[in-house]
């Protein structure tokens, strides 16, 4: 396992989209290298002959029948939207 | 009886009089009403309510239905469509839910009216409401401490009779420790026993709906009403329910044991396992557990020793497979269809950067930046996957014991109600206060907490404004095996029929 203290909490939340603030950033270095160190003991365990568990109680192969149905009206589905018009959402722009 | 009596009772209590048309369904929500605004000032557990939709739906409902005109206090992370689903969060402090959650619908159909929603860590992600971004939620026993969390508010309404009963969400033990530590009984359902459609994802292979009520048979009902398969919900399993309520009445003989309640448990092989009884446990907690199982084998019951030998790893486990689903599910607050959204953003990177950096609390931070962490490059298979390997040892543990028992026993929470502000400045220690609570998530089991005793705190030498030393409620926690609901709901209602503990009231 790595060593926890390889955390950069400022290049991660750059990965997540999330601003942290300078403060923010060296509290939670700090705080997450306690959980990582912490976490260590995962170290100790024997995994190699240990399948991961993906869910508690596998169900496979959900289908459904492919067939139209209700659904949300553009006027609906907009109602949260933060910034709207002509029925649309508007963004920011993504491309120069 | 008095309309100021009402809350006070429980929901079989209280149907007795509806079915006998002593009173309206309208009576009980105005008689709800007014508790809550004598109540809610004291323990701030509800974030919205909206009387006036309930009282419509009141008008209509048919009194006979499993819950008919009953109100339901509803975790503001469950959507009801027309109220607000905040989340406990900034990020969605303006969202209107669009449509109800599954459990909505079917609570609905079974004549229950929701008419609040109740306060919760942020996204769910928290052990003591104390990170809801309005307001953190006081104890009913004690104002100067949590309710648990993160259903704190459910569980404090309930226990305040500012609810009848209540939904909450169990993720690594937000029904139940919150449930124990405010003294009233929460049920944290298999996985996919319950429909998940609707309920804002925090993290999908462990997030669980489960009802907060002031009875075992309460929760029961509940329970009857929302579980079932849901075709909106893929992992939502398709396997009948029992018949909760019934079995119960002593009506039902469910598996392979019959339990018949209050009358005895010969027969039930309860077990004990050492690793539960950790150095840390608080001494009166412990000592209430030990009492329980003194009274369970009174009752009849085998009581066996066993070991769950990966317990230790729950917690390290947990704060990696949850976090990283949680910083996959919460990339959807982008700014963009819903939820806030930064002003005037420079560019795309600065609009999703401050729009999450001004939306989101703390915790929530943490967490996406621990599962963002552990997801990455050059550290998956170190983190994320091993956790998953050790995640199967620890359900491969129950599944053993279960070969042996029919139900586990344990402390809840290893320690009574904390002090607003104790835990928050150490995210290690908030997250070890459920230690016991997680290893059923992990598992994908079912679990009840019910309470079980009293810690006597004496007040500070120099507390003037603590005039008598408080009483703080114990939670026992039973798990049972997959799909096993039915048998921790007659084990737990057994001991409770024969114990006091769940009617005693917190002196607000």
């Amino acid at each position: 396992m790595a060593e926890p203290s390889q955390i950069d909490v400022g290049y991660v939340a750059k990965l997540a989209r999330l601003n942290l603030s300078d403060e923010e950033t060296s509290l939670f270095q700090k705080q997450l290298g306690d959980v990582l160190k912490y976490a260590e003991k995962l170290r100790e365990v024997d995994v190699s002959h240990v399948e991961a568990t993906a869910h508690a109680i596998p169900v496979f192969n959900i289908f459904r029948e492919d067939q139209p149905g209700d659904c949300f009206t553009a006027e609906e589905a907009l109602s949260n939207a933060p910034r709207k018009a002509n029925n649309l959402f508007i963004v920011t722009k993504v491309v120069e | 009886m008095s309309p100021a009596d009402l809350p006070g009772l429980n929901i079989a209590d209280l149907q007795a009089l509806l079915r006998r048309r002593e009173v309206s369904p309208r009576d009980v929500l105005e008689a709800l009403r007014a508790r809550i605004e004598e109540i809610d000032p004291k323990i701030d557990a509800y974030l919205s309510l909206d009387f006036e939709a309930a009282l419509k739906e009141a008008e209509k409902v048919d009194v006979n239905l499993p819950l008919g005109g009953v109100p339901i206090a509803i975790k503001d992370i469950i959507n009801v469509a027309g109220q607000p689903c905040t989340c406990g969060s900034k990020i969605l402090a303006n969202y209107r839910a669009m449509y109800d959650a599954t459990v909505i619908r079917k609570l609905r159909a079974a004549g229950a009216i929701p008419f609040g929603k109740t306060n919760m860590d942020e996204f769910a992600m928290g052990s003591s409401t104390e990170n809801s971004s309005v307001k953190p939620t006081r104890n009913p026993w004690d104002l100067s401490r949590v309710p648990g969390g993160s259903s704190g508010g459910s569980a404090a309404a309930v226990a305040a009779d500012a609810a009848f009963g209540a939904l909450g969400t169990d993720t690594g033990g937000s029904i139940r420790q919150p449930a124990a530590v405010s003294g009233v009984v929460g049920v944290k359902p298999t996985y996919g026993r319950v429909s998940r459609f609707g309920v804002t994802a925090f993290a999908s292979s462990l997030d669980q709906v489960g009802p907060l009520a002031k009875t075992v048979r309460d929760a029961g009902l509940i329970m009857g009403a929302i579980a079932g398969h849901d075709p909106l919900d893929s992992t939502s399993l398709n396997e009948p329910v029992p018949n909760y309520p019934a079995s119960l009445n002593g009506d039902l003989a469910a598996g392979r044991v019959r339990v018949a309640a209050a009358t005895g448990l010969r027969g039930v092989r309860l077990g004990l396992p050492k690793e539960y009884m950790i150095e840390g446990i608080d001494s009166q907690v412990k000592s209430a557990i030990d009492a329980a199982v003194q009274h369970f084998i009174s009752l009849g019951a085998e009581v066996i020793d066993l070991t769950l030998p990966h317990t230790e790893y729950g917690i390290a486990v947990y704060y990696f497979l949850a976090t990283a689903e949680a910083s996959a599910n919460l990339a959807r607050f982008d700014g963009v269809r819903y939820g806030y959204r930064a002003e005037n953003p420079r560019d795309i990177l600065d609009h999703y950067g401050r729009t999450r950096g001004d939306g989101f609390g703390p915790e929530v931070k943490r967490r996406i930046i621990l599962g963002t962490y552990v997801l990455s490059s050059g550290y998956y298979d170190a983190y994320y996957l091993r956790a998953q390997k050790v995640r199967e040892l620890i359900r491969q543990d129950f599944a053993t014991a279960f070969e042996k028992v029919d139900a586990i026993v344990s402390p809840t929470s290893p320690v009574p109600a904390f002090k607003l502000g104790e835990r928050t400045a150490d995210p290690l220690q908030m997250y070890l206060a459920d230690i016991f609570t997680v290893p059923g998530n992990l598992a994908g089991i079912c679990g009840i907490s019910l309470p079980c005793g009293f810690a006597k705190i004496d007040p500070p030498e120099d507390g003037f404004a603590v005039a008598n030393s408080v009483q703080l409620p114990i939670g026992l926690q039973l798990l049972g095996k997959a799909l096993d609901e039915a048998r921790i709901f007659q084990i737990a209602r057994a001991y409770e029929q024969s114990t006091d503990w769940h009617k005693a009231k917190p002196s607000l």
